[in-house]
């Protein structure tokens, strides 16, 4: 019997349960993964987005309340909640020295990041390193671990948490924290939540997972048979477009396809479909997965010539090369003549001033559908380069419905001991969209609420058995 | 003048007048260099890794990963810390399989023995362990045989400390002279070739000032948050640092407690033994004392290191020259505790034995990587100050 049993391995379920045991609570975790897989998506993180209102150790400038909310206003299309925003947003400013504490350590912003240099503060080692030095704390703190646990199971009684079930293994405890990530690793649910398109095809069938292959949303299921309240849409998740030879999971950062911006980017037939040039990359890369997950075949070529080498992170694969634009048109397997079509199209259209990467300068397209409105320059110098992208999911939004104490809900009440935290109930505050680092401050925000939360519920609780036999 | 010194070995080569080319300039890459090169493509996409050391920031200078030379400048930078490796999302079982200090410390391997002079003894690298032992036979019966040779027996009378009346000194300044001088001079022309292969550019007295503060104080050991390095597993400890630190600054002070010695007994005359409140017996005692706590302690942690870390193949070379330094620092303090005894003469002998050993392997063994790292860091601290030509993801 523990106080507090926590369901996940990843930055919010050690978040609540070094919370928890600070608390002086008992703490179990349960790892659905093996020792070296551990940590679900956090392993795979960089940053955290961090209010701030001065320079603070490596974070630059300030970064007050409002601008960071109003950047979540427009990520989401107005999809979250203000108070469950804001409340993030604040804990962001203040949760980095409790990290610390934990064994964290932050770097200056690597190199590449200029965009997110002011808001977001990079874990040193990225976000394995943290959740190494989490799982260390935890094990010094005396919380107990235990490894490739995948939780089956709930007990639950009236909305009351009574234990956590591994195959035929019972987990007692007097509160939960589900920290147990999203359900983007069941591709099954995937292919269900996006269904058949008007081409006949499961656009899901094409998906590739950035993350974790153990995010199977075992739990949120098992929840959503208890009936507890859920929100979000199950097709709205952090999707970018990443290169479309990567793995099917675990492929990390380092598959993204950062030239979008630099070039064009065309379909299956060879057509342009969006606008490249909208606005700085890391305000738009999370926009991509989708716009490429509604092409026919879900899969889409960025193209780009010789004048943008050395101006992109470097792609963990090398690019398809070609010396003339016709001759890379064969080597991507699309049609010549409508390539060249919207190649020369584009190129008679580019209106350019002085180009200039790092501002939104003024070299844009006149006259074609859809438009570039920034750094648009004709594609002409060889050798040209092809990147075929597919849609990457990183993790989906569709989860519990939670409140600013994590509580998670049946049928409108609160459930007094269970709580949620980290991307199985990030939706309630991002319900659509992305910006860089975000995910973690919602995790890390609500996971130590959750954890605190648990704690206090299970010392309830035990107050009141003790009273009863009293 | 590079092209030009690299044309003449390449002609030396073509005429078969040396065994071996150091010129990399055409040869292709090496199975462990291309893995390096594999990885460093997965790296620079990542990047996750600039806070630890030097190798990510210099890697993400490049874009490209099919140069020798860079491929071995890299593998120089790396100090084998494991931070990267614990922190790394595509470590295995990852199937992109990075490793990195695994795969640095293989390419290592080859940049000492390519650049080894005379190029045959670059052999020795490799089962290094067992040069090792043959040189400690060597050196030991070589003075045991001596002993023998110029006292009848190998106990005796005390002799009040008096070492030369066993051997004479200039026969010692001698053998130590040039045994010393051979080992300066081929990790000197080693160092030499790869430092032009590398392409440095010019040194500043910056760059100069940095690389040695980095390399003395063992910078790239702290982990980047001053926390240290790995050992067993993912925790970071300043155990290495610390333990190479005493090695090291013993072994440092060990060498001045002889330079000391040798300015005594040319330039005032003094002969050896010294009083135990003379500077060389100081110097040599505390030198001594710390190269008998860092290599015993370097030797335990690199007995319990992870076993992802670094090339298995290499332990006997590390544990090899980890154990002459410890055995150095041994026999030189008992010689020192003993050496008013009837046994002055044997503790002599084997303390001269595996210090003869351990200069005969300078320059095939473990030493050789302080000698091409602090290359590798100078490079590292003149090129940080040259402009970089690329602006990734300046957007």
């Amino acid at each position: 019997m523990w106080d507090v049993i926590v369901v996940g391995g990843g930055n919010a379920a050690l978040c609540s349960a070094l919370m928890a045991r600070e608390a002086g609570a008992s703490v179990l975790i349960l790892e659905a993964s093996p020792k070296e897989w551990r940590g679900g998506n956090s392993q795979h993180t960089r940053n955290l987005r961090c209010m701030h209102d001065g320079p603070q150790d490596v974070l630059v400038d300030s970064y007050p309340e409002e601008e960071y909310w109003q950047d979540l206003l427009k990520v989401t299309g107005g999809i979250t909640n203000e108070k469950l925003a804001r409340m993030v947003i604040r804990e962001s400013s203040s949760c980095r020295d409790w990290m610390r504490k934990h064994g964290v350590r932050f770097q200056p912003p690597l190199s590449g990041t200029l965009h997110v240099a002011r808001t977001n503060a990079f874990f040193m080692g990225g976000g394995k390193a943290l959740i190494n030095a989490y799982y260390h704390s935890a094990e010094k703190l005396g919380i107990d671990i235990l490894y490739d646990s995948p939780v089956d199971d709930l007990e639950i009684k009236d909305g009351k948490f009574i234990a956590a079930k591994v195959g035929d293994k019972r987990y007692p405890g007097n509160a939960c924290v589900l920290g147990c990530g999203g359900f983007e690793s069941d591709r099954e649910w995937l292919r269900e939540a996006w269904g058949q398109n008007e081409r006949g095809e499961w656009p899901a069938d094409n998906f590739l997972i950035r993350g974790t292959r153990y995010n199977m949303g075992v739990v949120l299921k098992v929840m959503m048979r208890a009936g507890a309240d859920t929100m979000g849409d199950p097709t709205q998740a952090h999707c970018v477009a990443i290169d479309a030879r990567s793995p099917l999971y675990d492929g990390g950062i380092c598959t993204r396809i950062d030239c979008v911006s630099l070039g064009i980017v065309v379909n299956r037939e060879a057509k342009r479909f969006y606008d490249e040039g909208e606005d700085f990359w890391p305000k738009r890369y999370a926009l991509w997965g989708r716009l490429v997950a509604l092409q026919p075949g879900q899969i889409a070529y960025s193209i780009i010539d010789a004048k943008s080498v050395g101006r992109f992170m470097p792609p963990v694969f090398k690019g398809v090369q070609a010396d003339t634009l016709p001759e890379l048109a064969a080597k991507l397997e699309l049609d010549v003549d409508t390539f060249m079509q919207t190649v020369n199209a584009f190129n008679a259209s580019c209106r350019q001033g002085t180009f200039d990467h790092n501002i939104q300068d003024d070299c844009y397209t006149e006259g074609i559908t859809p438009a570039k409105t920034h750094w648009a320059r004709p594609i002409d110098t060889g050798p040209f380069f092809g990147y075929a992208v597919r849609p990457g999911v990183t993790f989906t939004y569709f989860g519990l419905a939670t409140d600013e104490k994590a509580s998670v809900f049946f049928d409108g009440k609160a459930s007094p001991n269970m709580y949620a935290a980290g991307e199985i109930n990030a939706g309630n505050v991002l319900g659509k969209g992305y910006t860089a680092g975000v995910g973690m401050s919602i995790g890390t925000a609500f996971g130590r609420i959750a954890g605190t939360q648990a704690a206090a519920a299970a010392k309830k609780i035990k107050e009141g058995a003790q009273h009863a036999t009293a | 003048m590079q092209p030009l010194e690299s044309l003449t070995r390449e002609a030396q080569d073509l005429a078969g007048k040396t065994e071996h080319s150091i010129s990399w300039h055409n040869k292709g890459i090496s199975e462990n260099e291309a893995e390096v090169a594999r990885q460093m493509q997965i790296c620079n996409a990542c990047r996750y890794c600039e806070g630890f050391c030097a190798v990510f920031p210099a890697m993400a200078r490049r874009l490209q990963f099919d140069s020798k030379a860079d491929l071995n400048y890299l593998a120089n930078l790396c100090h084998n810390c494991g931070a990267c490796l614990h922190a790394c999302q595509y470590a295995p079982p990852h199937e992109f399989m990075v490793n990195v200090p695994q795969a640095m410390a293989k390419v290592r391997m080859e940049t000492y023995t390519d650049f080894a002079w005379p190029a045959p003894l670059g052999k020795l690298y490799k089962n290094n362990g067992l040069t090792v032992s043959l040189a400690a036979a060597f050196g030991l019966a070589l003075f045991l045989v001596l002993t023998v040779l110029s006292t009848g027996k190998l106990l005796h009378e005390p002799l009040a400390g008096n070492f030369y009346a066993i051997f004479p000194h200039n026969t010692l300044v001698l053998m130590f002279g040039f045994t010393f001088g051979f080992a300066v001079l081929a990790l000197g022309i080693g160092v030499k070739r790869f430092w032009s292969e590398i392409t440095p550019g010019q040194a500043t007295g910056e760059a100069i000032g940095e690389a040695a503060h980095n390399a003395l104080k063992l910078k790239y050991l702290d982990g980047g948050h001053g926390d240290g390095c790995n050992d067993e597993d993912d925790r970071f400890t300043l155990r290495r640092r610390r333990y190479h630190h005493l090695t090291f600054y013993g072994f440092m002070l060990c060498f001045a407690s002889t330079s000391v010695a040798t300015l005594y007994h040319y330039a005032f005359g003094l002969q050896a033994p010294y009083a135990y409140t003379s500077l060389p017996v100081i110097l040599g005692t505390v030198g001594g004392i710390g190269l008998l706590i860092g290599p015993a302690g370097l030797l335990w942690l690199n007995l319990n290191r992870s076993a992802l870390h670094g090339d298995a193949a290499q332990k006997p070379m590390d544990i090899g020259f980890i154990s002459l330094l410890f055995l150095t620092s041994l026999t030189g303090l008992a010689l020192l505790i003993w050496r008013d005894t009837s046994a002055m003469a044997l503790l002599l002998a084997i303390h001269l034995g595996i210090v003869m050993a351990l200069f005969l392997t300078l320059p095939y063994g473990k030493f050789a990587h302080g000698v091409y790292r602090s290359a590798a860091l100078l490079k590292w601290s003149i090129e940080k100050r040259m402009p970089n030509k690329l602006s990734l993801g300046s957007d």
